[in-house]
């Protein structure tokens, strides 16, 4: 029997990721996505720096549907990073690895990402 | 200051690169990050639906001025740290590697100087 095709070791397209390895690279995703929406921060405050005009400019495109599905991405993004940054901190203290409390923490992660996204949302359009 | 421990350079544990120089600053940028993202949610909640003249005497505040300088400042920084683990990580040819790690820089640096500059204009010249 051939051998030769198997994989070699345990790889994204034959191993179905943990949660904790999921939000793991998730983080990562998020940090981009945050790095990308950077530029729109720099674009308002630029633009208010420019004057009355560009900053209303700088608003239509932020109030448009485009500029919102933005807004709701990076708000996202922004609040996930936050949450699971905090619990980064605290594996780099060296405490939460045993498996039972960080399958526990990936759930509160991602509960807090939900809640607070939704929270400033409702907040801020009401 | 130090970042290593006696210890350390006692029983040959030092670096001989930057790393841990890179990794502390990660660490330090994103505890410095959770109060004044904080701050900066709450912020922008509170100027929805305000316009050109509400924004610029809100950001006219020192305090306002202040923490949105820092909040630009060390959000880049912290960025452009994590983009080059992320092209150090996934980019295995060394040309592409370095050139994305130093565009990444380069443009963080630039949106950084940029809207730093644009805060201080409406709180000083506006």
């Amino acid at each position: 029997m051939s051998t030769a095709s198997r994989p070699l070791s345990p790889h994204l397209q034959v191993y179905r990721l943990p949660l904790t390895a999921l939000l793991s690279i998730t983080h990562r995703i998020t940090g981009v996505g945050l790095t990308v929406g950077t530029l729109l921060l720099s674009y308002w405050l630029t633009s208010a720096a420019y004057g009355p005009d560009a900053y209303a400019n700088a608003t239509a495109f932020i109030g448009s549907w485009f500029g919102y599905l933005c807004l709701l991405g990076f708000s996202v993004c922004l609040f996930y990073h936050l949450c699971n940054g905090i619990r980064h901190l605290f594996w780099d203290a060296g405490k939460y690895f045993e498996i039972p409390e960080t399958a526990r923490i990936n759930w509160v992660v991602i509960i807090a990402t939900v809640v607070l996204t939704a929270v400033a949302w409702f907040v801020a359009l009401t | 200051m130090t970042l290593r421990s006696a210890l350390s350079y006692a029983k040959g544990l030092v670096s001989a690169k930057e790393g841990l120089h890179h990794w502390v600053l990660q660490r330090l940028t994103a505890l410095a990050l959770i109060p004044i993202t904080l701050w900066f949610v709450i912020s922008i909640i509170g100027l929805v639906g305000t316009g050109y003249n509400e924004f610029t005497y809100w950001l006219d505040k020192p305090v306002n001025a202040t923490l949105m300088i820092l909040f630009v400042a060390i959000s880049f920084y912290h960025a452009q740290l994590g983009m080059q683990v992320i092209f150090e990580d996934y980019i295995s040819n060394q040309s592409r590697k370095m050139s994305c790690v130093i565009t990444v820089k380069f443009g963080c640096y630039l949106l950084m100087a940029l809207s730093i500059f644009s805060i201080l204009k409406i709180a000083i010249g506006g």
